[in-house]
Protein backbone atom coordinates (compact mmCIF):
# COMPACT_ATOMS: atom_id res chain seq x y z
CA UNK A 1 0.00 0.00 0.00
CA UNK A 2 1.82 3.01 -1.43
CA UNK A 3 2.03 4.91 -4.26
CA UNK A 4 4.38 6.65 -6.78
CA UNK A 5 4.18 10.55 -7.71
CA UNK A 6 5.50 12.12 -10.87
CA UNK A 7 5.65 16.18 -11.41
CA UNK A 8 6.44 17.37 -14.74
CA UNK A 9 7.06 21.60 -15.27
CA UNK A 10 4.82 22.19 -12.31
CA UNK A 11 4.57 25.86 -12.51
CA UNK A 12 3.26 28.12 -9.58
CA UNK A 13 2.98 31.89 -9.18
CA UNK A 14 1.52 34.30 -7.20
CA UNK A 15 0.65 37.75 -8.60
CA UNK A 16 4.12 38.50 -10.41
CA UNK A 17 6.04 36.01 -7.83
CA UNK A 18 7.05 32.97 -9.40
CA UNK A 19 7.87 30.55 -6.88
CA UNK A 20 7.26 26.99 -9.07
CA UNK A 21 9.27 27.21 -12.29
CA UNK A 22 8.85 23.91 -13.97
CA UNK A 23 9.47 21.36 -11.34
CA UNK A 24 10.55 18.20 -12.01
CA UNK A 25 10.56 15.16 -9.62
CA UNK A 26 9.63 11.23 -9.08
CA UNK A 27 9.31 9.98 -5.83
CA UNK A 28 8.77 6.07 -6.20
CA UNK A 29 6.55 3.80 -4.24
CA UNK A 30 7.43 2.74 -0.85
CA UNK A 31 10.14 5.47 -1.17
CA UNK A 32 11.65 8.51 1.21
CA UNK A 33 12.46 11.57 -0.66
CA UNK A 34 13.41 14.44 1.15
CA UNK A 35 13.60 17.90 -0.19
CA UNK A 36 15.93 20.35 0.81
CA UNK A 37 15.99 24.02 -0.16
CA UNK A 38 16.36 27.34 1.68
CA UNK A 39 13.41 29.16 3.17
CA UNK A 40 10.88 30.89 0.66
CA UNK A 41 12.26 28.48 -2.10
CA UNK A 42 8.46 27.35 -2.75
CA UNK A 43 8.88 23.66 -0.48
CA UNK A 44 5.63 24.42 1.35
CA UNK A 45 3.60 25.32 -1.68
CA UNK A 46 5.04 22.48 -3.89
CA UNK A 47 3.39 20.32 -1.69
CA UNK A 48 0.79 21.82 -1.06
CA UNK A 49 0.54 21.62 -5.19
CA UNK A 50 0.35 17.80 -4.53
CA UNK A 51 -2.18 17.68 -1.96
CA UNK A 52 -4.47 19.97 -4.52
CA UNK A 53 -4.65 22.64 -1.90
CA UNK A 54 -3.45 25.09 -4.12
CA UNK A 55 -3.97 24.44 -8.08
CA UNK A 56 -0.52 25.37 -10.02
CA UNK A 57 -1.04 27.46 -13.34
CA UNK A 58 0.52 24.79 -15.25
CA UNK A 59 2.30 20.72 -15.29
CA UNK A 60 1.04 17.82 -14.29
CA UNK A 61 0.83 15.59 -11.23
CA UNK A 62 0.29 12.48 -11.40
CA UNK A 63 0.13 9.51 -8.49
CA UNK A 64 -0.40 5.85 -9.81
CA UNK A 65 0.08 7.32 -12.95
CA UNK A 66 -3.65 9.32 -12.42
CA UNK A 67 -3.32 13.17 -13.56
CA UNK A 68 -4.58 14.88 -10.35
CA UNK A 69 -3.94 19.13 -11.46
CA UNK A 70 -8.11 19.63 -11.75
CA UNK A 71 -10.10 17.60 -9.89
CA UNK A 72 -12.50 18.64 -8.81
CA UNK A 73 -15.31 17.51 -5.82
CA UNK A 74 -15.64 13.89 -5.39
CA UNK A 75 -12.49 12.64 -6.75
CA UNK A 76 -10.61 15.92 -5.61
CA UNK A 77 -11.43 14.64 -1.63
CA UNK A 78 -10.94 10.67 -2.63
CA UNK A 79 -7.27 11.89 -4.21
CA UNK A 80 -6.31 13.48 -0.39
CA UNK A 81 -7.79 11.05 1.39
CA UNK A 82 -4.58 8.91 0.18
CA UNK A 83 -2.24 11.49 1.65
CA UNK A 84 -1.20 12.35 5.48
CA UNK A 85 0.38 15.40 6.42
CA UNK A 86 2.31 16.63 8.71
CA UNK A 87 2.36 21.07 8.56
CA UNK A 88 5.09 22.80 9.56
CA UNK A 89 3.22 24.54 12.51
CA UNK A 90 1.21 21.45 13.46
CA UNK A 91 -1.86 22.48 12.70
CA UNK A 92 -3.51 21.12 15.37
CA UNK A 93 -7.10 21.97 15.90
CA UNK A 94 -7.11 24.02 18.64
CA UNK A 95 -10.43 24.07 19.87
CA UNK A 96 -10.85 19.98 20.10
CA UNK A 97 -8.67 18.06 22.77
CA UNK A 98 -5.13 15.54 22.03
CA UNK A 99 -7.49 12.56 21.10
CA UNK A 100 -10.10 14.49 19.25
CA UNK A 101 -7.67 15.95 17.24
CA UNK A 102 -5.66 12.58 15.79
CA UNK A 103 -9.42 10.32 15.65
CA UNK A 104 -10.18 13.42 13.22
CA UNK A 105 -10.92 11.45 10.43
CA UNK A 106 -11.71 8.59 11.97
CA UNK A 107 -14.92 6.75 11.67
CA UNK A 108 -16.27 5.05 14.69
CA UNK A 109 -18.15 5.54 18.13
CA UNK A 110 -16.11 7.71 20.72
CA UNK A 111 -14.58 4.92 22.62
CA UNK A 112 -13.19 3.03 19.63
CA UNK A 113 -11.71 6.33 18.27
CA UNK A 114 -10.38 7.76 21.44
CA UNK A 115 -8.74 4.08 22.05
CA UNK A 116 -7.37 4.47 18.40
CA UNK A 117 -6.12 7.70 19.47
CA UNK A 118 -4.30 6.57 21.87
CA UNK A 119 -3.05 4.01 20.30
CA UNK A 120 -1.69 6.22 17.58
CA UNK A 121 -0.31 8.73 20.57
CA UNK A 122 1.70 5.45 22.12
CA UNK A 123 3.18 4.71 17.98
CA UNK A 124 4.94 8.50 18.48
CA UNK A 125 6.14 8.10 22.21
CA UNK A 126 3.45 9.54 23.85
CA UNK A 127 1.27 8.21 26.33
CA UNK A 128 -2.49 8.28 27.39
CA UNK A 129 -1.75 11.19 29.53
CA UNK A 130 -1.90 13.81 26.89
CA UNK A 131 -5.12 12.35 25.72
CA UNK A 132 -7.67 14.48 26.94
CA UNK A 133 -5.11 17.81 26.90
CA UNK A 134 -5.72 20.55 24.48
CA UNK A 135 -2.74 21.35 22.03
CA UNK A 136 -1.66 24.68 23.57
CA UNK A 137 -0.90 22.82 27.10
CA UNK A 138 1.80 20.72 25.67
CA UNK A 139 5.43 21.68 24.69
CA UNK A 140 6.38 22.27 21.18
CA UNK A 141 8.00 18.84 20.77
CA UNK A 142 4.92 17.19 21.82
CA UNK A 143 2.52 18.93 19.66
CA UNK A 144 4.94 18.28 16.61
CA UNK A 145 4.30 14.43 18.18
CA UNK A 146 0.87 14.49 18.05
CA UNK A 147 0.57 16.04 14.41
CA UNK A 148 2.71 13.24 13.57
CA UNK A 149 -0.01 10.92 15.28
CA UNK A 150 -2.83 12.15 13.64
CA UNK A 151 -0.78 11.97 10.28
CA UNK A 152 -0.78 8.55 10.82
CA UNK A 153 -4.04 7.58 12.08
CA UNK A 154 -5.92 7.11 8.95
CA UNK A 155 -3.16 4.99 7.68
CA UNK A 156 -2.79 6.77 4.53
CA UNK A 157 -0.58 5.73 1.36
CA UNK A 158 1.78 8.96 1.07
CA UNK A 159 3.22 10.66 3.69
CA UNK A 160 4.15 14.48 3.49
CA UNK A 161 6.32 15.95 6.46
CA UNK A 162 6.92 19.79 6.08
CA UNK A 163 9.75 20.66 8.12
CA UNK A 164 9.20 17.90 11.40
CA UNK A 165 12.28 19.12 13.12
CA UNK A 166 12.38 22.73 12.59
CA UNK A 167 12.26 24.55 15.99
CA UNK A 168 12.68 21.35 18.19
CA UNK A 169 16.08 20.93 20.30
CA UNK A 170 18.52 18.44 18.40
CA UNK A 171 17.46 15.41 20.76
CA UNK A 172 14.07 15.79 20.13
CA UNK A 173 14.79 16.55 16.80
CA UNK A 174 16.68 12.90 16.46
CA UNK A 175 13.89 11.03 18.28
CA UNK A 176 11.38 12.59 15.37
CA UNK A 177 13.75 11.55 12.63
CA UNK A 178 13.82 7.56 14.06
CA UNK A 179 9.69 8.03 14.16
CA UNK A 180 9.47 8.71 10.53
CA UNK A 181 12.16 6.12 9.39
CA UNK A 182 10.34 3.93 11.75
CA UNK A 183 7.07 4.68 10.33
CA UNK A 184 8.12 4.74 6.90
CA UNK A 185 9.90 1.31 6.65
CA UNK A 186 6.67 -0.05 9.21
CA UNK A 187 3.85 0.75 7.16
CA UNK A 188 5.77 0.34 3.99
CA UNK A 189 4.27 3.96 2.80
CA UNK A 190 5.71 6.54 0.55
CA UNK A 191 7.22 9.70 1.97
CA UNK A 192 8.31 13.06 1.01
CA UNK A 193 9.75 15.51 3.89
CA UNK A 194 10.71 18.49 3.29
CA UNK A 195 13.33 20.34 5.46
CA UNK A 196 16.61 22.38 5.44
CA UNK A 197 18.44 19.94 8.37
CA UNK A 198 20.79 18.15 7.27
CA UNK A 199 21.04 16.21 9.78
CA UNK A 200 17.78 15.24 9.69
CA UNK A 201 18.11 14.64 5.75
CA UNK A 202 21.15 12.37 5.98
CA UNK A 203 18.51 10.07 8.66
CA UNK A 204 15.18 9.78 6.94
CA UNK A 205 16.07 10.15 2.90
CA UNK A 206 16.34 7.25 0.30
CA UNK A 207 17.02 10.06 -1.74
CA UNK A 208 17.35 14.05 -1.84
CA UNK A 209 16.17 16.55 -4.19
CA UNK A 210 17.15 19.74 -3.76
CA UNK A 211 14.88 22.64 -5.12
CA UNK A 212 16.19 26.36 -6.05
CA UNK A 213 15.00 29.41 -7.24
CA UNK A 214 11.39 27.16 -8.48
CA UNK A 215 13.27 24.35 -9.93
CA UNK A 216 14.62 20.90 -8.95
CA UNK A 217 18.55 21.62 -9.11
CA UNK A 218 19.82 18.48 -7.98
CA UNK A 219 18.58 14.58 -7.00
CA UNK A 220 20.39 11.40 -6.25
CA UNK A 221 20.47 9.23 -3.74
CA UNK A 222 21.50 9.74 0.09
CA UNK A 223 25.20 8.33 -0.15
CA UNK A 224 25.97 11.40 -3.29
CA UNK A 225 25.02 14.05 -1.25
CA UNK A 226 28.88 15.16 -0.52
CA UNK A 227 29.80 14.10 -3.74
CA UNK A 228 27.47 15.49 -5.71
CA UNK A 229 29.55 17.25 -7.49
CA UNK A 230 26.90 20.21 -7.64
CA UNK A 231 27.52 23.86 -6.30
CA UNK A 232 24.12 24.42 -4.88
CA UNK A 233 23.86 21.12 -3.32
CA UNK A 234 27.64 21.55 -1.73
CA UNK A 235 26.81 25.39 -0.27
CA UNK A 236 23.22 23.92 1.35
CA UNK A 237 25.23 20.69 2.96
CA UNK A 238 27.94 22.90 3.96
CA UNK A 239 26.20 25.81 4.88
CA UNK A 240 28.34 28.49 3.21
CA UNK A 241 27.15 32.12 2.75
CA UNK A 242 29.41 32.26 -0.54
CA UNK A 243 28.64 30.27 -3.72
CA UNK A 244 26.42 30.03 -6.45
CA UNK A 245 23.05 30.86 -3.71
CA UNK A 246 22.86 34.52 -3.15
CA UNK A 247 21.76 36.13 -0.57
CA UNK A 248 19.79 39.33 -1.26
CA UNK A 249 21.96 41.06 2.01
CA UNK A 250 23.30 44.19 2.02
CA UNK A 251 27.06 44.34 3.36
CA UNK A 252 27.50 46.79 6.41
CA UNK B 1 -0.35 68.28 -16.85
CA UNK B 2 -3.02 69.34 -19.63
CA UNK B 3 -6.13 69.02 -18.57
CA UNK B 4 -7.12 65.81 -21.01
CA UNK B 5 -4.43 63.95 -18.99
CA UNK B 6 -5.85 64.87 -15.88
CA UNK B 7 -9.48 63.68 -16.72
CA UNK B 8 -7.62 60.48 -18.40
CA UNK B 9 -5.88 59.63 -15.03
CA UNK B 10 -8.92 60.21 -13.22
CA UNK B 11 -11.45 58.00 -15.31
CA UNK B 12 -8.60 55.56 -15.42
CA UNK B 13 -8.66 55.71 -11.14
CA UNK B 14 -12.72 55.35 -11.47
CA UNK B 15 -12.44 53.03 -13.55
CA UNK B 16 -10.33 50.75 -11.24
CA UNK B 17 -11.87 51.57 -8.11
CA UNK B 18 -15.43 50.23 -9.94
CA UNK B 19 -13.47 47.57 -11.49
CA UNK B 20 -12.32 46.43 -7.58
CA UNK B 21 -15.93 47.07 -6.26
CA UNK B 22 -17.28 44.35 -8.91
CA UNK B 23 -14.87 41.77 -8.49
CA UNK B 24 -15.32 42.19 -4.62
CA UNK B 25 -19.18 41.92 -4.93
CA UNK B 26 -18.25 38.45 -7.63
CA UNK B 27 -15.93 36.68 -5.26
CA UNK B 28 -18.13 37.53 -2.45
CA UNK B 29 -21.54 35.85 -3.93
CA UNK B 30 -19.46 32.97 -5.36
CA UNK B 31 -18.58 32.46 -2.03
CA UNK B 32 -22.14 32.49 -0.47
CA UNK B 33 -23.04 30.08 -3.82
CA UNK B 34 -20.45 27.79 -2.65
CA UNK B 35 -21.40 28.34 0.84
CA UNK B 36 -25.50 27.46 0.28
CA UNK B 37 -24.79 24.57 -2.44
CA UNK B 38 -22.60 22.70 0.36
CA UNK B 39 -25.20 23.29 2.73
CA UNK B 40 -27.79 21.02 1.02
CA UNK B 41 -25.39 18.26 0.47
CA UNK B 42 -24.30 15.73 3.66
CA UNK B 43 -22.17 15.14 5.51
CA UNK B 44 -24.04 17.61 7.95
CA UNK B 45 -22.47 18.97 11.39
CA UNK B 46 -25.55 18.93 13.97
CA UNK B 47 -22.57 19.07 16.77
CA UNK B 48 -21.12 21.93 15.12
CA UNK B 49 -24.72 23.81 14.41
CA UNK B 50 -25.91 23.48 18.14
CA UNK B 51 -22.68 25.12 19.17
CA UNK B 52 -22.79 27.58 16.87
CA UNK B 53 -26.29 28.56 17.98
CA UNK B 54 -25.43 28.67 21.64
CA UNK B 55 -22.34 31.21 21.01
CA UNK B 56 -24.13 33.06 18.74
CA UNK B 57 -27.47 32.90 20.19
CA UNK B 58 -27.31 32.61 23.93
CA UNK B 59 -24.24 34.83 24.83
CA UNK B 60 -25.32 37.40 22.42
CA UNK B 61 -28.90 38.03 24.60
CA UNK B 62 -27.27 40.04 27.71
CA UNK B 63 -25.88 42.62 24.97
CA UNK B 64 -28.80 43.09 22.64
CA UNK B 65 -31.23 42.80 25.69
CA UNK B 66 -29.62 45.65 27.10
CA UNK B 67 -29.62 47.60 23.82
CA UNK B 68 -32.77 47.21 23.53
CA UNK B 69 -33.84 48.20 27.25
CA UNK B 70 -31.95 51.30 27.09
CA UNK B 71 -33.01 52.58 23.55
CA UNK B 72 -36.40 52.10 24.40
CA UNK B 73 -35.99 53.79 26.94
CA UNK B 74 -34.34 57.22 25.06
CA UNK B 75 -36.72 56.44 22.45
CA UNK B 76 -40.20 56.62 24.89
CA UNK B 77 -38.39 59.77 26.60
CA UNK B 78 -37.76 61.72 23.27
CA UNK B 79 -41.42 60.92 21.76
CA UNK B 80 -42.49 62.06 24.77
CA UNK B 81 -40.43 65.22 25.11
CA UNK B 82 -41.29 66.00 20.78
CA UNK B 83 -44.56 65.26 21.39
CA UNK B 84 -45.78 67.61 24.04
CA UNK B 85 -44.92 70.20 21.94
CA UNK B 86 -48.13 69.94 19.80
CA UNK B 87 -49.79 67.96 23.01
CA UNK B 88 -49.79 64.74 21.57
CA UNK B 89 -47.62 63.13 24.39
CA UNK B 90 -49.98 59.95 23.81
CA UNK B 91 -48.28 59.23 21.23
CA UNK B 92 -45.42 57.69 22.75
CA UNK B 93 -46.62 53.74 23.33
CA UNK B 94 -47.57 53.79 19.69
CA UNK B 95 -44.47 55.13 18.15
CA UNK B 96 -42.17 52.84 20.62
CA UNK B 97 -43.56 49.81 19.72
CA UNK B 98 -43.56 50.86 15.60
CA UNK B 99 -40.27 52.37 16.54
CA UNK B 100 -38.56 49.16 17.79
CA UNK B 101 -40.19 46.59 16.50
CA UNK B 102 -40.26 48.25 12.34
CA UNK B 103 -36.48 49.63 12.66
CA UNK B 104 -34.53 49.90 15.91
CA UNK B 105 -35.35 46.33 17.35
CA UNK B 106 -33.47 44.39 14.16
CA UNK B 107 -31.37 46.72 12.95
CA UNK B 108 -29.51 47.80 16.83
CA UNK B 109 -29.97 43.96 17.29
CA UNK B 110 -27.96 43.34 14.20
CA UNK B 111 -25.40 46.01 14.48
CA UNK B 112 -24.43 44.35 18.13
CA UNK B 113 -24.23 40.44 17.12
CA UNK B 114 -21.99 41.67 14.30
CA UNK B 115 -19.78 43.58 16.58
CA UNK B 116 -19.71 40.62 18.91
CA UNK B 117 -20.14 37.51 16.62
CA UNK B 118 -18.51 38.37 13.05
CA UNK B 119 -15.39 39.92 14.50
CA UNK B 120 -15.23 36.44 16.39
CA UNK B 121 -15.74 34.19 13.47
CA UNK B 122 -13.19 36.34 11.43
CA UNK B 123 -10.91 35.87 14.42
CA UNK B 124 -11.06 32.43 14.82
CA UNK B 125 -11.19 31.24 11.07
CA UNK B 126 -8.94 33.81 10.12
CA UNK B 127 -6.51 32.18 12.97
CA UNK B 128 -7.38 28.65 11.61
CA UNK B 129 -6.01 29.90 7.99
CA UNK B 130 -2.94 31.54 8.80
CA UNK B 131 -1.88 28.30 11.46
CA UNK B 132 -2.98 25.64 7.89
CA UNK B 133 -5.60 24.67 10.32
CA UNK B 134 -8.33 24.89 7.41
CA UNK B 135 -5.53 23.17 5.02
CA UNK B 136 -5.31 20.32 7.63
CA UNK B 137 -9.17 19.93 7.84
CA UNK B 138 -8.86 19.47 3.83
CA UNK B 139 -6.35 16.55 4.70
CA UNK B 140 -8.71 15.25 7.13
CA UNK B 141 -11.28 14.23 4.86
CA UNK B 142 -13.41 17.05 5.85
CA UNK B 143 -14.76 20.05 3.95
CA UNK B 144 -14.24 23.43 5.69
CA UNK B 145 -17.51 24.70 3.95
CA UNK B 146 -19.42 22.33 5.65
CA UNK B 147 -17.77 21.71 8.94
CA UNK B 148 -16.93 25.52 9.68
CA UNK B 149 -18.81 27.82 7.44
CA UNK B 150 -21.97 26.37 7.03
CA UNK B 151 -22.74 26.03 10.40
CA UNK B 152 -22.19 29.15 11.43
CA UNK B 153 -23.93 30.50 8.76
CA UNK B 154 -27.06 28.46 9.55
CA UNK B 155 -26.59 28.95 12.97
CA UNK B 156 -27.02 32.51 12.61
CA UNK B 157 -30.03 32.62 10.33
CA UNK B 158 -31.96 30.73 12.82
CA UNK B 159 -30.64 32.54 15.83
CA UNK B 160 -30.68 36.30 14.98
CA UNK B 161 -35.02 35.96 14.90
CA UNK B 162 -35.33 34.99 18.13
CA UNK B 163 -32.73 37.68 19.56
CA UNK B 164 -34.84 40.24 17.91
CA UNK B 165 -37.78 38.92 18.91
CA UNK B 166 -36.63 39.31 22.26
CA UNK B 167 -34.66 42.75 21.59
CA UNK B 168 -37.78 44.33 20.49
CA UNK B 169 -39.59 42.72 23.58
CA UNK B 170 -37.21 44.40 26.06
CA UNK B 171 -37.29 47.69 23.55
CA UNK B 172 -40.88 47.78 24.26
CA UNK B 173 -40.45 47.43 28.14
CA UNK B 174 -37.92 49.98 28.53
CA UNK B 175 -40.23 52.38 26.78
CA UNK B 176 -42.77 51.26 29.21
CA UNK B 177 -40.61 51.11 32.38
CA UNK B 178 -39.82 55.08 31.52
CA UNK B 179 -42.90 56.00 31.03
CA UNK B 180 -44.59 54.65 33.87
CA UNK B 181 -41.96 55.46 36.38
CA UNK B 182 -40.89 59.17 35.33
CA UNK B 183 -43.66 60.29 33.11
CA UNK B 184 -46.69 59.00 34.87
CA UNK B 185 -48.29 57.18 32.41
CA UNK B 186 -51.07 54.70 33.61
CA UNK B 187 -49.25 51.39 32.94
CA UNK B 188 -52.58 49.54 31.87
CA UNK B 189 -53.69 52.16 29.98
CA UNK B 190 -50.26 52.01 28.26
CA UNK B 191 -49.76 48.20 27.54
CA UNK B 192 -52.94 48.55 25.51
CA UNK B 193 -52.07 51.61 23.47
CA UNK B 194 -49.07 48.79 22.68
CA UNK B 195 -51.13 46.16 21.89
CA UNK B 196 -53.65 48.08 19.45
CA UNK B 197 -50.44 49.60 17.42
CA UNK B 198 -48.56 46.50 17.47
CA UNK B 199 -48.91 44.81 14.28
CA UNK B 200 -48.21 41.16 13.24
CA UNK B 201 -46.86 42.11 9.70
CA UNK B 202 -44.37 44.64 11.85
CA UNK B 203 -43.52 41.48 13.56
CA UNK B 204 -42.69 39.15 10.51
CA UNK B 205 -40.57 41.85 8.73
CA UNK B 206 -38.76 42.67 11.75
CA UNK B 207 -37.90 37.98 11.78
CA UNK B 208 -37.26 38.77 7.73
CA UNK B 209 -34.70 41.56 8.62
CA UNK B 210 -33.55 39.15 11.61
CA UNK B 211 -33.08 36.71 9.29
CA UNK B 212 -30.91 38.40 6.52
CA UNK B 213 -29.35 40.17 9.23
CA UNK B 214 -28.05 36.77 10.63
CA UNK B 215 -26.61 35.58 7.02
CA UNK B 216 -24.97 38.63 6.50
CA UNK B 217 -23.49 38.76 9.91
CA UNK B 218 -21.99 34.65 9.43
CA UNK B 219 -21.29 35.45 5.87
CA UNK B 220 -18.82 38.36 6.53
CA UNK B 221 -17.37 36.61 9.33
CA UNK B 222 -16.46 33.57 7.82
CA UNK B 223 -15.50 35.37 4.58
CA UNK B 224 -13.25 37.41 5.60
CA UNK B 225 -11.56 34.93 8.01
CA UNK B 226 -11.18 32.13 5.06
CA UNK B 227 -9.58 35.00 2.52
CA UNK B 228 -7.25 35.83 5.20
CA UNK B 229 -3.07 35.93 5.25
CA UNK B 230 -0.31 37.14 6.44
CA UNK B 231 0.24 36.15 10.01
CA UNK B 232 -1.51 38.25 13.27
CA UNK B 233 -1.86 41.58 11.20
CA UNK B 234 -3.85 39.87 8.28
CA UNK B 235 -6.23 38.19 11.01
CA UNK B 236 -6.64 41.65 13.18
CA UNK B 237 -7.71 43.40 9.48
CA UNK B 238 -9.79 40.68 8.67
CA UNK B 239 -11.76 41.16 11.77
CA UNK B 240 -12.16 44.75 11.21
CA UNK B 241 -13.08 44.07 7.81
CA UNK B 242 -15.90 41.61 8.69
CA UNK B 243 -17.46 44.04 11.23
CA UNK B 244 -17.36 47.26 8.77
CA UNK B 245 -19.12 45.16 6.29
CA UNK B 246 -21.22 43.52 8.46
CA UNK B 247 -21.94 47.00 9.22
CA UNK B 248 -22.52 48.50 5.83
CA UNK B 249 -24.95 45.37 4.30
CA UNK B 250 -27.36 45.11 7.32
CA UNK B 251 -27.63 48.95 6.82
CA UNK B 252 -28.05 48.62 3.36
CA UNK B 253 -30.24 45.27 3.29
CA UNK B 254 -32.41 47.04 6.29
CA UNK B 255 -33.28 49.89 4.10
CA UNK B 256 -33.95 47.52 0.59
CA UNK B 257 -36.51 45.70 3.16
CA UNK B 258 -38.48 49.00 4.46
CA UNK B 259 -39.03 50.75 1.44
CA UNK B 260 -39.95 47.18 -0.49
CA UNK B 261 -42.38 46.35 2.94
CA UNK B 262 -43.43 49.89 4.29
CA UNK B 263 -42.46 51.99 1.12
CA UNK B 264 -45.77 51.69 -0.98
N1 LIG C 1 -0.99 31.74 -0.64
C1 LIG C 1 0.07 32.48 -1.00
N2 LIG C 1 -0.10 33.69 -1.54
C2 LIG C 1 0.95 34.43 -1.93
N3 LIG C 1 2.23 34.06 -1.81
C3 LIG C 1 2.49 32.86 -1.26
C4 LIG C 1 1.42 32.00 -0.83
N4 LIG C 1 1.97 30.87 -0.33
C5 LIG C 1 3.30 31.02 -0.46
N5 LIG C 1 3.62 32.20 -1.01
C6 LIG C 1 4.97 32.70 -1.31
O1 LIG C 1 5.66 31.65 -1.97
C7 LIG C 1 7.00 31.62 -1.56
C8 LIG C 1 7.38 30.21 -1.14
O2 LIG C 1 6.70 29.89 0.06
P1 LIG C 1 6.87 28.49 0.79
O3 LIG C 1 6.54 27.40 -0.16
O4 LIG C 1 6.06 28.55 2.05
O5 LIG C 1 8.41 28.46 1.13
P2 LIG C 1 9.24 27.32 1.88
O6 LIG C 1 10.17 26.77 0.87
O7 LIG C 1 9.97 28.01 2.98
O8 LIG C 1 8.25 26.32 2.39
C9 LIG C 1 7.15 32.63 -0.46
O9 LIG C 1 7.80 33.76 -0.98
C10 LIG C 1 5.76 32.97 -0.06
O10 LIG C 1 5.67 34.31 0.31
MG1 LIG D 1 7.57 25.93 4.20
Amino acid sequence: MSADITLAGVRKQFGRKVVLDGVDLTVAAGESMVIIGGSGTGKSVMIKCILGLIRPDAGSIRVDGVETVGLRGKALAAHQSRFGMLFQGGALFDSLPVWRNIAFALAGNAASRRAAAIDNLARVGLGADVADLRPSELSGGMQKRVALARAIAARPEILFFDEPTTGLDPIMADVINDLIRTLVTDLKITALTITHDMASARKIADRVAMLYQGRIVWHGPRGDLDTSGNAFVDQFVHGRADGPIKMPVRTL
Amino acid sequence: MNPVTTIAHALIALGSVVIGLFGAIGRLARFALTVLTRLVRPPYYPAQLAEQMLVIGYFSLPVVGLTALFTGSALAQQIYIGGSRFNASSTVPAVTVIGIVRELGPVLGGLMVAGRVASAMAAEIGTMRVTEQIDALTTLRTDPFRYLIGPRVVAAVLVMPVLVLASNALGVMGGWLLATQRLNFNSAAYLNTTAQYLKWDDVASSMVKAAVFGFFIALMGCYHGYHSSGGAAGVGRATTNAVVSAFILILLSNLIITVIVFGS
